[in-house]
């Protein structure tokens, strides 16, 4: 065990031979407390000491008033009763759990209230004991990050991993994954994996696995199910479908936006309806355009090949030449923007980005509406972008088209195959029609809860 | 019902008030701390999830509540609630007002204020919180020099917690429960003392000034359930109960009375098993048989509904406890009544019959021995009989065996509820410890600038020093003073009374506590009318624009609809001169031989006359001095 607190706190700890998780006997004023040394997060001040007491409750105390401070007991490791052990189940689909990180991997240890990563698949059945009735599940951990820090060099060590397990005969995978850029990260599968047998599916929580709230009961055991025996060979997200518990999305990982900051049913289908929608007993096709499951057997390959420097620039009134002049001069190798509406960009700075393309940098145009398709036809200032060399590329989300464009261009692509690589459809990011009722997004009823 | 010894018995309870602040907003959001009465505008549907495992050994409340796998429906309030209350976005920072207030209890309260409130994260599994636990923070602790006076005794406080409070219920099933989510995230105040009450009464003491002190702040909340108490309660040799939600005063005398007879009742029934020669494993694999064949032809219309529906008859052995089901623990509750919640609680099932109770029900004495002889059972035996689809049957009778098994230990430790009458019914096993995490969504507080800044301003009076002053400055009586203070009212009367001239505080004090009382008495939902509405009321009244006698009138409209003015109420309530003119001519009129006979005499019963006509519309005095003067005038003509 280390201690965790710095300055003044520290001296005082540290002259006791104090760490985290001891059980202590601090002395301030009249008062004697009792309890475990709570770590301090570094955001607060270095002026409190933390005890968890006997009932429970954490209390600061000022360290001015601070006597003394006695170690009365050493760190216990957290009780953990093992859950049951679960034995492999004849008949049942094999489906891994790939760990990636995020909450869904978490649980509370109440005697000091510390958070802690699961290890174990039966620590997961233990609180999702559905699970276990849907398919053989094992647990692959292979990194523990959130995903802000995921960089686009580890989408490729998650695509060899599923395409491994694939390989190994699992009916479909499950990638746990924090929510942040799990729409960055299931785009990239869907790149790179060729041949897929069956469902890449990527799930996360947006309440965290210790809280009795979390949304992670419904996603996983939605997300296990669709990997068991939903039809599809895709990458794909499942989450929650609206506020209330009652049943999940499978959006096109290349179709799928994070829209809300916190609630359960942030994750929407962008320019299409979702797959299907789970509930607690079966899977529901909403929109069967989709890649099936082969019917013989076939190899999954991962093509990982990446280019990272890639930017994606939102446009917006303020936006001048020497925001693209820093982009190019810190070696990015392409451009996607998020235009204003069909894709526009202030007209000062087309002179800009046709210097941009000629010197060998791809432009790839988006709008930053989401919803609706680029086009740059239909005003002077898209013409001028086209006559600059720009690569609209439809319907497709910023997002989607910077992760594509990372895999073009690693894939080394130029010229003509690359504009004709960003400007058709390679895994259904990219469509000639948007559906009517595609728009306004929440799907009606079911986003909207109730 | 005899009161027991209670120094003798060891009676040992502590009291837990919680007290709902009146501050701008929730405790982590912005929405404002209102109760609704309106229907809520979405409903959504939730389910709570603690893994099995982890609760096994520390929780068996949790663990208890999850294996029920209930649905939990919230209704939330497009326009006064938020993603907050459902769960959707992290909690705000702590509300400081709230925490403010706390501090000022603390400090009344001499307790020791933590330097650092760090807010926990309480898991609570019964669905009345969206998140699955309550957010609450040790604000305050007892010391040697906190403690109120009682009249048999110190009582001390032991600690202080600032709370959300939970969702509203409205309904609950075996299945699931709905809340509404109006009242979650509400500031509370949970003041706890040690178990240093000895006496039923003391306790109903101890509480009644608590509950002044917290109000003396002027910044709670009043009305229905705006205060809550529970009890801890135990006796020497038994175990303690929690018992929850007493919200009137008068009856926190009679649960502890009834508890510590229960707990008596079952220690003596724990005795009576053991000279019998029982104890726990005694029951350990007590046989349950399936007599739904044998109960087919039953003549008991009960027994042939429930089997006609597809119910089973299932029948739970109890060898040697003959006579003890039947014996009662409480005024009017068997020991078969506890053995009927655990089923209940746990079975879903709608109750029990048990053979202490039998004959009855329709079940005669011939199927009585029948089914004593096909149990291969002698009346010094009992049985228990559910009747209930199989899968809850059996969930049932395990409840009841396993609380059996308890009875030859004595008493178990549980959470129970407070019935109207004063008895308490098995609500779920006491729940254990250390089920408390960190609330990481909220930064701690340092609470020292909070101090300062209180201390600086001067802590709010004490109840004794508030009713003195009410006294000698207003000359309200005693009694009429502490009305106020019980209901919450101080600082609105001293408002009133400053701003409105041309009424007397006396008549200001009583019409916002007895009159107001009164009107609740009768069923009138006075909570709900707004304080602006009352004041406007009392303002009518000074100005001459409405009747003394109409208030009540006015008061009964506007707890029907809190949205009417007053001003229009008075326009319609209040009688004209004219009016009042012609009814005293016709009155005189008929009454006319009356007043010629006897003159002046005749005053009250023409008083009365026109009063049963005007009451509620005109101030009695105007009646009064028109009426005399018109009687003068026909005197005076007929001179
Ligand atoms: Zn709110």
């Amino acid at each position: 065990m280390n201690l965790s607190y710095s300055g003044r706190a520290r001296e005082l700890l540290e002259s006791a031979g104090a760490k985290d998780y001891d059980l202590l006997r601090v002395t301030a004023g009249r008062r004697i407390y009792e309890g475990i040394l709570m770590p301090r997060p570094e955001i607060l001040d270095d002026l409190h000491v933390v005890l968890k007491m006997s009932n429970g409750y954490n209390v600061g105390i000022d360290v001015e008033k601070i006597s003394s401070v006695e170690v009365l007991g050493r760190a216990r490791p957290p009780e953990r009763p093992s859950p049951p052990r679960v034995s492999p189940r004849e008949g049942l689909p094999s489906v891994p759990i790939v760990v990636t990180g995020g909450t869904i991997a978490s649980r509370v240890d109440y005697s000091t209230g510390a958070v802690k990563p699961t290890e174990t698949p039966e620590e997961l059945i233990d609180l999702i004991p559905e699970i276990a009735e849907l398919a053989n599940v094992s647990y692959v951990p292979l990194m523990a990050k959130l995903s802000e820090d995921i960089r686009p060099e580890e989408w490729g060590r998650i695509a060899k991993k599923v395409a491994e397990e694939f390989n190994s005969g699992a009916s479909g995978v499950v990638v746990a994954h924090g929510t942040d850029t799990m729409h960055y990260t299931a785009s990239a599968l869907a790149f790179m994996l060729e041949g897929l047998t069956g469902p890449v599916v990527l799930v996360g929580s947006q309440r965290s696995i210790d809280r009795p709230s979390t949304d992670a009961v419904l996603n996983v055991t939605a997300a296990v199910r669709v990997a068991a025996e939903g039809p599809m060979a895709e990458s794909v997200i499942v989450m929650h479908g609206s506020t209330s518990d009652d049943f999940a999305w499978v959006i096109r990982g290349v179709r799928a936006r994070k829209m809300h900051t916190s609630r359960r049913d942030a994750f929407m289908s962008v320019n299409e309806a979702p797959l299907a929608r789970v509930t607690e007993k079966s899977i529901e096709i909403l929109n069967p355009r989709f890649r099936r499951r082969p019917s013989e057997p076939t190899e999954v390959v991962a093509r990982v090949e990446i280019e990272p420097r890639v930017a994606l620039v939102h446009s917006w009134p303020g936006i001048e030449r020497d925001l693209l002049e820093a982009v190019v001069s810190s070696g990015y190798r392409g451009i996607v923007m998020a235009g204003t509406g069909l894709g526009h960009v202030p007209n000062r700075i087309v002179d800009e980005i046709g210097e941009i393309v000629d010197s060998g940098i791809p432009v790839v145009v988006t709008s930053q509406c989401l919803f609706g398709r680029v086009d740059l036809k239909v005003y002077a200032t898209g013409r001028r972008m086209l006559q600059a060399g720009v690569i609209p590329a439809a319907d497709t989300l910023p997002e989607v088209a910077t992760v594509k464009l990372m895999v073009a261009l690693g894939r080394g692509m130029e010229g003509e195959d690359l504009r004709r690589f960003m400007t058709t459809s390679q895994v259904g990011e990219l469509t000639e029609t948007i559906s009517p009722s595609a728009y306004p997004p929440c799907f009606s009823g079911g986003a909207r809860g109730g | 019902m005899a009161d027991l010894d209670y120094r003798e018995l060891g009676l040992r309870v502590g009291i837990e008030i919680h007290q709902r602040l009146a501050t701008r907003e929730k405790l982590f959001c912005h929405c404002p701390p209102l109760m609704r009465h309106d229907e809520p505008h979405l409903w959504v549907r939730r389910r709570l999830r603690v893994s099995y495992s982890e609760l096994g050994s520390i929780d068996p409340a949790a663990r208890f509540e999850t294996l029920r796998a209930r649905v939990f429906e919230y209704g939330a309030y497009s326009d006064s609630t938020c993603e907050v209350e459902l769960d959707e976005a992290p909690p705000l920072p702590l509300n400081l007002e709230a925490l403010e207030v706390s501090i000022e209890v603390a400090l009344m309260l001499n307790m020791d204020v933590v330097d650092e409130v760090h807010v926990m994260r309480k898991i609570v599994v019964d669905g009345s919180n969206t998140t699955g636990f309550q957010r609450t923070a040790l604000v305050a602790l007892g010391g040697e020099k906190s403690a109120i006076e009682t009249s048999e005794g110190e009582v001390r406080l032991s600690t202080l917690c600032l709370e959300e409070e939970s969702a509203y219920i409205v309904e609950t099933t075996p299945q699931g429960a709905r809340y509404r989510l109006d009242r979650l995230g509400i500031p509370l105040i949970e003041l706890a003392t040690g178990a240093d009450i000895r006496s039923p009464d003391q306790a109903k003491e101890a509480a009644l000034k608590l509950g002044r002190i917290l109000r003396a702040t002027g910044r709670v909340q009043r009305g229905i359930g705006s205060i809550r108490q529970d009890l801890n309660v135990s006796i020497e040799g038994g175990a303690r109960q929690e018992i929850k939600g007493v919200q009137e005063l008068d009856l926190i005398s009679e649960v502890v009375r009834r508890e510590a007879l229960r707990q008596v009742n079952l220690l003596r029934i724990r005795d009576e098993m053991r000279s019998r020669g029982l104890s726990p494993s005694s029951f350990e694999s007590a046989e349950t048989l399936d007599v739904t064949e044998h109960l087919s032809g039953s003549k008991s219309k009960l027994v042939r509904r429930s089997l006609s529906r597809g119910s089973k008859a299932l029948l739970l052995k109890l060898p040697g406890m003959g006579g003890l089901l039947g014996r009662e623990v409480q005024p009017n509750r068997r020991f078969g009544t506890e053995l009927s919640d655990y089923a209940k609680v746990f079975g879903g099932v709608a109750g029990i019959l048990h053979s202490d109770e039998l004959p009855g029900y329709g079940i005669t004495e011939q199927e009585l021995s029948y089914l004593y002889r096909e149990a291969g059972l002698d009346r010094s035996d009992a049985f228990v009989l559910v009747l209930a689809s199989g899968e809850k049957a059996k969930l049932a009778l395990d409840a009841v065996r396993r609380r059996v098994m308890q009875a030859a230990l004595g008493v178990p430790e549980e959470t129970r509820r407070a019935l109207p009458d004063g008895n308490t019914a098995f609500m779920r096993p006491l729940p254990g410890s250390a089920r408390m995490y960190p609330e990481t969504d909220v930064l701690p507080v340092v609470t020292g600038p909070l101090v300062r800044k209180i201390l600086a301003r001067g802590l709010p009076e004490m109840p004794d020093r508030v009713i003195s002053r009410l006294v000698t400055h207003y000359g309200l009586t005693e009694d009429l003073a502490n009305m106020l203070l019980d209901d919450g009212r101080i600082a609105q009367f001293e408002r009133v009374a400053s701003e409105i001239s041309g009424l007397s505080p006396r008549f200001i004090a009583s019409t916002l506590t007895s009159t107001l009382r009164g009107l609740a008495g009768e069923g009138v939902a006075v909570h709900r009318i707004p304080d602006s509405a009352l004041e406007t009321t009392l303002r009518l009244v000074a100005e001459g624009r409405l009747a003394k006698e109409a208030i009540p009138n006015v008061f009964r409209k506007l707890a029907e609809n809190p949205e009417l003015d007053p001003s229009d109420l008075a326009a319609s309530l209040t009688m004209s001169e004219e009016e009042l003119d012609e009814i005293i001519r016709r009155v005189l009129y008929e009454e006319r031989e009356v007043v010629q006979r006897v003159g002046m005499r005749a005053f009250g019963r023409l008083m009365g006359r026109v009063m049963s006509v005007v009451r509620g519309r005109v101030d009695g005095s105007v009646v009064s001095r028109k009426l005399r003067a018109a009687m003068e005038e026909m005197m005076g003509g007929q001179k």
